[in-house]
C-alpha cells in the first residue's frame, strides 16, 4: 500500500520535474516533494507506523526514491540555468561597432609638451632646470651677459621696458648669471621659459615666445663637450640619424660662439620646403661661456670654463609639425590643442 | 653685406664655384642669408644705338626709333619712353629676345617675358628697348639718367653687341649677415680677408697713390679743425680741382648696382664704390659752399635750423656732432650732408671728406633726427680709424683713374689720438685647452697670420697683434673663436662631459607638472596665453577700484595698450580663449592655465615685481555645473595634498552672486570657484554658463603635504544610516555636514550627501537633503543600540540647529 502510494509520488514528482518551465518550477517542486513538509518527506514521517521487518525495506526504498528525485531536480536546474544564461546573454547582445563613450583626457599645450620633451632629454643626461623671473632686471638681461652699453638689443624699438633697469627679458640667458650667482660648479642646467621682445604679431613673430636655455660649467669643460651634448640631444629630439652642423657666429655672452644646425629631420638632408632645400634646419645658438659672464659668478676663469646654449622652442615646435602660423599656438582653439593629445 | 663674387675676385682668387665658395666661408664663419644670381633669363638682348627719333603718326606718346644694331640696316623700334635721345646707347630686345621682366606696370612671372614683333598703332615695331627694371634689377639700383624709363647705358659699348656678355651682367651675389662684433666685414676689404684666409689665397689691396697731382697743396685751400676731440677721432681731407661731373664708366656703377646702391654720378658713385670697398663713409663738398675755407668738426647749438640733402629741415640739439663752417653748418656729421654743399653739376673744386666719427654720438644723433643712412649705420657699428687716409687716397686715386678732376698736392688729415692695434699675449695651450684639441703652435701661428694677425712665438706664449680694422680681438677668447673657425668648428671632437652632477627638480616644478597631469586627466586642456594683457581686462571681469589686482606693472613701450600691463590675474585671459572656441562653434571647452602672475606690491631690492603662479579652469559646455568644477578642484587639490579644505559662500564680482564659493585650506583663502557672472560671460560673447576656478597655486604650494601614511584596513562591519531631512533653502548642506560630523564623534567613519530634492511634496522654500551616515569601530563590531543612539543624536542636533525634519525615504 505505501510502496504504492511511493511509486505514485516518485512517478509524478518525475513527470513534473521534467515538465518544469523554469528554476521557481523547479525549486517549488524542491519544497513540494522534498521540503519539510513535502510529500516524500511525509511519507518517510509515516514511516513510524510500519512493522519493524517492513520498515527496513520500505526505508530503503524511500531514500533511493529521494535520492532519485534530488538528482532529478538539481539536473532539471542546472539544465534550466544555462538555458536561463543563454536567454540572458542572447537579450544583451549589443552592437560593438557604436562608439565608445568619451572619457577623454585633456591634452598638455604643444609649447609645454616641447619643453617636457626638451627637459626630459636634458635631465636624463644630468642637468637639473632653473628658474629665473619674467620681469628681469637690466643687469641681468644685458650688462652681466657682456651685452656692450650700446647693443642694440637694448633699444625700446626691440626690449620692453618696465622702468629705466628693469624689462622683460628678451632671452632666457639672465638664468645663466643667476644660476652663476647662485651655485658651485659643476654646474649643469637647462632654463626653460617665456621671453619677450618688440614684434608685432604675425605668421612668424610673436611678442612673447619661448626658449630653453642651457649652462654647463666645470673643470675643463671644452668645445668636444660642447658638441657631445648639443649633438645627442639633437639625436634623441629629432631621431637617431640626425647630423649636427656647428658654424661659427657671434653672441656677447659666449666665445667663441656658435650655431647648430641639424640634418632636416624631414627629408633626412636631401632638401625639401621645411628646410628650405638647403637639407639643415637652424635649431639653436651656443657656444664657451664668456670669461666676463664667469667672472660675474664670481669663477676663477683659469680653473673653470664651460659651454651654454639656448634654443627657440615656438621654432622647434613648429618646424617639427609644420605649423604655418606662430599665432595659432596663442590662439588657444581647443582643436588645434589637442591635435597633439 | 651684398658680396659681388666677381667684384670680390680684384681682391683675392676665387677659384672655386659658388657652392663651394659659400660653403666654405659658412665654416669659416660668415653667416650665409641668401645668394642670388643675376643676368640670367635674358636672351636676344643687344645693345643698340639711337640714330634717329620720330613722332608716332597715330599717337602722341609714342616715338618712332630707328636703331643701330651692328649688323644689318637699322631696325624700327615704337616705344613710350621718353627719356631718351638721339645717339643713346640702349637695350634692344629684338624679335625673339627674352628677359626676366616683368614689363613696365604688369605682374612678375616666374618665366619672364618673349619679345615679339609686331605693330603699335598701325607702325611696325620689330622689338623693344627695355629698361633696367624689366631686365631684373630693383628699382632701387636703376641709374639716375634712366630711371623711370629706357636704360641709357654708358657711351662705352659698340652697338650690336650682347647686352649680358658686353656688360658682364651675369654676376652671382652673396648676401651674408655680419655679426656686430664683425663691422669690418662690412665691406668688399674685410670679406676678402675672409675669403683669403678661408681659401689661402693672398689678398690684394687696391691702388692709392696718384700718378699725376697738382702742384698746388690741399692744405692752402682748406683748413680743419676739430673742436670735439671726444666726438671725431679723425678728420681727412684732401681737395680737387676741375672737376667733370658726369656718368661713371661700367665697371663701376657695376659694382654698386650689384651692391644694391644706385648710380648718380662719378662723384658721388666714387665715395659709395670707396665705401663698400673700405666700409669707410666718405662725403664731397662743393668747395664754394665752405664759407672760409674752413671744416670746423663741432656740436650744433639747441634748436638750430638745418636742411638736409634729402630736402627736409630739421632742428638740432647740442648734443649733435656737425660739420660746420665759419658761417654755420654744412653737414651732420657722420649722417647726411646739406643741401646746400651738394655736387652740383657745375661743381669745379670738391673738398672730400674721410673722417671717422664716435659711434655712440652717430646713434644717437640719428635716432634724435630720425635719419639712418648707411653712412651712420657703418659708424655706429664702428670703423676703424687707421682706414680714414688710405680710403681718402682710393677716393682721389679713383677720381684721376676716371678722369673725374685733378688731385691737389697732399692732405689735411687731423688725427690727434693714433689708434695702436691691441697686442696681447695669448697661450697655445690655453687655446687647445678650451678647443678640447692638440693643434700645433706652428698651425695655430698659420691660421692667425692669414687673417693678418701678427705672431711671434715664445715657447707657450703667443703674441698677437691684429690690424686694427679687427676690433672684436682683445682677449685670449677671442683667438680662440679665430684658430677653431679656421681649424673648422666640424672637424673639432665630440665628447661628452664627465661631470657627476644629478638632474633634480624643485618641488615647485614636480608640482606644477603634478598639476598638469591631473587636471588633463580631468579632461581638461592646458593654454597658453600672454603674460601681458590689457587693463580693460580687470574693467571686464568686475576687479573692484582699489583691488591689488590692479596695481600692474606697466611697460613704458607696449606694442599697444591690449599688451600694456603684466597680468595679475588669468581669469580674463581664459575667458577670451573660451570665447575663441565658442564663437568657432566649439560646443565644450575646458580649459586651464598654470602660469605666472605679477604684483607690483613688495618690489624686492632689486626692484623687480613679486611674481606668483597662478591657476585657473574654467569650462562651458554639456554638462558643466558648479558641482562639476567643484569635483575637478576637488580631486586636484586632494591629489596635490591641500588639506582641510573648506568652501564657504562668496560674493565675487565677477561670479554670479548665488553660484559662487571661496575655498580655504587650513584656513588660508586659495581660491575663488564659481559660475563667471552671466553679464561678464555674455560680455565675452558667450551665450551659455561658465564655471570657472581661480586658484593661487603659489598658495597651495606652501601648504601642500604630499607625505602618505599606511592606515591599516578596517576589521569590523560598518553600520550605514541613511536619512532624508526637511530644511529651510537657506540651511547649507556643509553645515549640516559639520554638525553631523561633530556630534557624531570618532565613530562616525564618513558622511555623504547623496540626494538633494526640491519640489511637491517638499514645501516651497524648503529641500530634502539626504545623507548617509557610515559608523565603524576600529576595534570591535558595533551594536544596533550604540549606533541608533548617536544617530539620534545626531538627528537631534540637527533639528536643534536647522529646524531639520526627518522626512520618510
Amino acid at each position: 500500500m505505501m510502496k504504492e502510494r511511493l511509486k505514485e509520488i516518485s512517478q509524478k514528482a518525475r513527470e513534473q520535474i521534467l515538465g518544469a518551465a523554469s528554476i521557481q518550477d523547479a525549486e517549488a517542486l524542491r519544497v513540494e516533494y522534498l521540503g519539510k513538509k513535502g510529500k516524500l518527506t511525509d511519507m518517510l514521517k509515516s514511516m513510524k507506523d510500519l512493522a519493524p521487518e517492513e520498515r527496513k525495506a520500505f526505508g530503503q526504498l524511500a531514500n533511493e526514491t529521494k535520492s532519485q528525485i534530488e538528482s532529478l531536480i538539481s539536473d532539471k536546474m542546472a539544465e534550466l540555468k544555462t538555458l536561463a544564461r543563454e536567454m540572458q546573454l542572447r537579450s544583451q547582445t549589443i552592437d560593438v561597432t557604436e562608439p565608445g563613450k568619451e572619457v577623454a583626457l585633456g591634452t598638455r599645450h604643444l609649447i609645454t609638451q616641447t619643453i617636457d620633451e626638451i627637459t626630459r632629454i636634458f635631465t636624463s643626461m644630468g642637468f637639473s632646470v632653473s628658474e629665473g623671473p619674467e620681469v628681469e632686471t637690466v643687469f641681468y638681461n644685458f650688462d652681466a651677459l657682456n651685452a656692450g652699453p650700446n647693443h642694440p638689443a637694448r633699444d625700446m624699438t626691440d626690449t620692453f621696458y618696465v622702468t629705466e633697469n628693469v624689462l622683460l627679458r628678451t632671452q632666457t640667458s639672465p638664468v645663466q648669471v643667476r644660476t652663476l650667482l647662485a651655485q658651485k660648479p659643476p654646474i649643469a642646467v637647462i632654463a626653460p621659459g617665456r621671453c619677450f621682445r618688440c614684434d608685432t604679431p604675425d605668421a612668424t613673430h610673436s611678442p612673447m615666445f619661448h626658449q630653453v636655455e642651457g649652462l654647463v660649467v666645470d673643470e675643463g669643460i671644452t668645445m668636444a663637450d660642447l658638441k657631445g651634448v648639443l649633438d645627442s640631444f639633437a639625436k634623441q629630439m629629432f631621431g637617431s640619424s640626425t647630423r649636427t652642423n656647428f658654424r661659427p657666429h657671434h653672441f656677447p655672452f659666449t666665445e667663441p660662439s656658435a650655431e647648430m644646425d641639424v640634418s632636416c629631420f624631414k627629408c633626412g638632408g636631401k632638401g625639401c620646403r621645411v628646410c628650405k632645400g638647403s637639407g639643415w634646419i637652424e635649431i639653436l645658438g651656443c657656444g664657451m661661456v664668456h670669461p666676463n659672464v664667469l667672472k660675474v659668478g664670481g669663477l676663477d676663469t683659469e680653473k673653470y670654463t664651460g659651454f651654454a646654449f639656448g634654443m627657440g622652442v615656438e621654432r622647434i615646435a613648429m618646424l617639427k609639425y609644420e605649423l604655418d602660423d606662430i599665432r595659432l599656438l596663442y590662439e588657444n582653439d581647443i582643436r588645434f590643442i589637442e591635435q597633439f593629445k | 653685406m651684398l658680396v659681388p663674387v666677381k667684384w670680390l675676385k680684384d681682391y683675392t682668387d676665387v677659384n672655386v664655384d659658388t657652392a663651394e665658395f659659400v660653403r666654405r666661408m659658412i665654416l669659416s664663419g660668415s653667416n650665409l642669408e641668401t645668394v642670388e644670381y643675376f643676368g640670367e633669363g635674358i636672351e636676344g638682348v643687344v645693345i643698340g644705338r639711337i640714330e634717329k627719333i620720330e613722332k608716332h603718326p597715330n599717337a602722341d606718346k609714342l616715338l618712332v626709333c630707328s636703331i643701330n644694331v651692328g649688323k644689318g640696316g637699322p631696325v624700327q623700334i615704337v616705344t613710350g619712353a621718353h627719356n631718351i635721345f638721339e645717339g643713346a646707347l640702349v637695350p634692344v630686345c629684338l624679335d625673339g629676345s627674352h628677359i626676366p621682366g616683368p614689363l613696365h606696370g604688369q605682374p612678375k612671372t616666374e618665366e619672364g617675358v618673349t619679345i615679339h614683333a609686331g605693330q603699335l598703332r598701325g607702325v611696325d615695331s620689330f622689338g623693344m628697348l627695355c629698361s633696367c627694371s624689366e631686365l631684373g634689377f630693383d628699382d632701387k639700383v636703376v641709374p639716375v639718367a634712366s630711371r623711370d624709363g629706357i636704360w641709357i647705358l654708358p657711351d662705352e659699348f659698340r652697338p650690336g653687341d650682347d647686352l649680358v656678355e658686353a656688360l658682364g651682367l651675369k654676376e652671382t651675389v652673396v648676401d651674408f649677415e655680419i655679426t656686430p662684433n664683425r663691422p669690418d666685414c662690412l665691406s668688399m676689404l674685410g670679406m676678402a680677408r675672409e675669403a683669403s684666409a678661408t681659401f689661402g689665397t693672398p689678398l690684394r689691396y687696391p691702388d692709392t697713390e696718384c700718378k699725376k697731382v697738382a702742384p698746388e697743396k690741399s692744405e692752402d685751400y682748406i683748413k680743419v679743425t676739430i673742436a670735439r676731440p671726444d666726438l671725431c677721432k679723425r678728420y681727412c681731407a684732401r681737395v680737387i680741382k676741375d672737376i667733370k661731373v658726369e656718368q661713371s664708366p661700367w665697371w663701376l656703377q657695376r659694382c654698386l648696382i650689384f651692391s644694391g646702391q644706385r648710380p648718380i654720378n662719378n662723384i658721388v658713385d666714387i665715395t659709395n664704390f670707396v665705401m663698400l670697398e673700405y666700409g669707410q663713409p666718405m662725403h664731397a663738398f662743393d668747395i664754394r659752399t665752405v664759407r672760409g675755407a674752413h671744416i670746423i668738426v663741432d656740436t650744433a647749438a639747441d634748436g638750430e635750423k638745418f636742411t638736409t640733402l634729402d630736402g627736409n629741415e630739421r632742428t638740432l640739439s647740442s648734443s649733435m656732432l656737425m660739420i660746420k663752417d665759419e658761417g654755420g653748418c654744412t653737414a651732420v656729421a657722420g649722417v647726411m650732408g646739406g643741401l646746400a654743399s651738394e655736387i652740383e653739376d657745375d661743381t669745379q673744386m670738391v673738398l672730400v671728406e674721410s673722417a671717422n666719427f664716435l659711434g655712440d654720438s652717430v646713434r644717437r644723433t640719428s635716432k634724435a633726427l630720425g635719419l639712418r643712412t648707411e653712412a651712420s649705420g657703418r659708424f655706429e657699428k664702428g670703423i676703424d680709424p687707421n682706414l680714414a687716409k688710405d680710403a681718402c687716397d682710393r677716393f682721389c686715386y679713383l677720381v684721376e683713374k676716371l678722369g673725374a678732376g685733378t688731385v691737389l698736392t697732399g692732405d689735411v688729415d687731423v688725427y690727434p689720438n693714433v689708434e695702436e692695434p691691441v697686442t696681447i699675449d695669448i697661450r697655445a695651450s690655453r687655446m687647445n685647452k678650451l678647443m678640447g684639441i692638440e693643434i700645433p703652435t706652428e698651425q695655430m701661428t698659420a691660421y692667425l697670420n692669414a687673417l693678418e694677425i701678427k705672431t711671434s712665438v715664445n715657447g707657450d706664449i703667443i703674441t698677437v697683434t691684429p690690424p686694427t680694422v679687427r676690433q672684436d680681438l682683445l682677449i685670449e677668447e677671442d683667438y680662440v673663436e679665430e684658430i677653431s673657425r679656421m681649424y673648422g668648428y666640424d672637424k673639432l671632437p665630440v665628447k661628452l662631459p664627465a661631470h657627476t652632477a644629478q638632474a633634480l627638480l624643485t618641488p615647485m616644478q614636480i608640482m606644477r607638472n603634478r598639476a598638469k597631469d591631473i587636471l588633463t586627466g580631468l579632461g581638461m586642456d592646458e593654454i597658453q596665453t600672454y603674460s601681458f594683457v590689457s587693463p580693460r581686462a580687470s574693467d571686464k571681469v568686475r576687479i573692484p577700484e582699489g583691488d591689488p589686482r590692479r596695481q600692474f606693472i606697466k611697460l613704458i613701450n607696449p606694442l599697444g595698450e591690449d599688451t600694456s600691463v603684466m597680468r595679475t590675474m588669468l581669469l580674463p585671459n581664459v575667458l577670451e580663449v573660451l570665447r575663441t572656441n565658442y564663437t568657432r562653434s566649439v560646443p565644450a571647452a575646458r580649459i586651464f592655465e598654470l602660469g605666472n602672475t605679477f604684483f607690483n606690491n613688495g618690489l624686492g631690492p632689486d626692484g623687480l615685481p613679486q611674481e606668483k603662479d597662478a591657476l585657473c579652469l574654467a569650462a562651458y559646455g554639456e554638462g558643466e555645473d558648479f558641482y562639476l568644477m567643484k569635483g575637478r578642484v576637488d580631486e586636484l587639490l586632494k591629489l596635490l595634498g591641500v588639506k582641510n579644505v573648506k568652501y564657504y559662500t562668496e560674493k565675487d564680482p565677477s561670479f554670479h552672486p548665488g553660484r559662487c564659493a571661496r575655498i580655504e585650506a587650513g584656513g588660508e583663502k586659495i581660491a575663488v570657484i564659481g559660475q563667471v557672472h552671466p553679464d561678464i560671460s555674455e560680455d565675452y560673447g558667450i551665450d551659455c554658463e561658465v564655471y570657472a576656478a581661480e586658484l593661487d597655486f603659489a598658495g597651495m604650494f606652501r601648504i601642500s603635504d604630499t607625505e602618505k601614511k599606511y592606515v591599516p584596513l578596517p576589521k569590523y562591519p560598518a553600520m550605514v544610516r541613511d536619512f532624508a531631512l526637511l530644511v529651510e533653502e537657506s540651511a547649507k548642506a556643509g553645515d549640516l555636514e559639520d554638525v553631523i560630523a561633530a556630534e557624531a564623534g570618532e565613530l562616525l567613519e564618513s558622511v555623504k550627501l547623496f540626494d538633494v530634492y526640491r519640489g511637491a511634496p517638499v514645501p516651497p522654500l524648503h529641500k530634502s537633503l539626504a545623507f548617509s551616515l557610515t559608523y565603524r569601530a576600529k576595534d570591535r563590531t558595533l551594536k544596533d543600540a550604540e549606533v541608533n543612539e548617536i544617530n539620534e543624536r545626531v538627528l537631534a542636533a540637527l533639528q536643534n540647529r536647522f529646524n531639520a525634519v526627518l522626512r520618510e525615504l
